[in-house]
């Protein structure tokens, strides 16, 4: 599924770095843990979380994790936008839950890590 | 080559930047992603530790041709039982800690996953310095 895809699903807004419109995002992982995301191979998967802070975007540079999707109305400061755009890496941001995104995804077709 | 960083203790703004910086040398170096990822779990994996369980340190990072080998080395409290820290899931994270999304007790099984070879120095009330190697072949 299509980044943009993602987006309109959730009611998302798009922030960070731009959207490749290319990127095919096939499974997601939902933590606010983030030595939990650094034990997965994070291929074609969408980070689903409420953790908001430069950690996160830390952990997705790490883990070569391209679009994160940020529930619970979190709002990305500049420093953790800046890092983004740095690292290539697009955040979705949704005012849901994140049982609800999940099950959104899930519904959709995107599949569990494990 | 030779890379060295500082580690301030309780910067959770600024954690992650060696291991970023690092990141990138081995990006330009033209090492192949598999080894790049395996690299880079395992020291930002140690320099969080250093940032959450001790009071800050260095990190030494020397790449050849063959391998890379990181040394993260802390003053802090130590670690008194390192069988039990080797665990999945075993934990001392204070709340604040847990608030920047760590504490799963999941840094140093990552470490051992993703290095070739992993030695612990710790004294109690002085500090931990934990070497890890990945070879590159
Ligand atoms: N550098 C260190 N100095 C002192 N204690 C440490 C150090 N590194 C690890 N520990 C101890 O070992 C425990 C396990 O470490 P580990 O990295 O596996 O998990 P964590 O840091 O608690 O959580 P996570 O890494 O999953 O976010 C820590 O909770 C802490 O008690
Ligand atoms: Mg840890």
């Amino acid at each position: 599924m299509k980044i943009r895809e993602i987006a309109q699903l959730v009611d998302g807004v798009l922030v960070g770095a731009p959207v490749d419109e290319f990127y095919e995002v096939e499974k997601a992982f939902a933590s606010d843990l983030m030595s939990d995301v650094l034990r997965f191979n994070m291929d074609q998967t969408v980070l689903i979380t409420g953790l908001c802070n430069n950690q996160t975007m830390r952990t997705c540079e790490m883990a070569d994790i391209r679009v994160i999707l940020m529930g619970r109305d979190k709002q990305p400061d500049q420093d953790m936008i800046d890092l983004a755009v740095e690292n290539d890496i697009v955040i979705i941001k949704s005012r849901y839950s994140i049982f609800k995104l999940s099950g959104i995804l899930y519904g959709a077709g995107i599949q569990p890590l494990y | 080559m030779h890379y060295t960083f500082k580690i301030e203790r309780g910067n959770f703004t600024d954690a992650g930047q060696a291991s970023s910086s690092v990141k990138r040398t081995l990006k330009q170096l033209g090492v192949d992603p598999v080894n790049i990822k395996r690299t880079v779990v395992a020291l930002f994996e140690a320099e969080i530790n250093a940032v959450a369980h001790a009071y800050g340190g260095t990190i030494d990072v020397d790449i050849d041709g063959e391998k890379i080998v990181m040394v993260v080395a802390d003053e802090g409290p130590g670690i008194p039982n390192i069988d039990l820290a080797m665990q999945e899931g075993w934990s001392t994270a204070s709340p604040q800690v847990r608030e920047m999304g760590y504490g799963a007790g999941m840094g140093l099984p990552n470490i051992k996953k993703n290095t070739d070879d992993l030695k612990i120095d710790t004294k109690i009330g002085v500090g931990t310095t934990v070497t890890m190697t990945v070879y590159l072949t």
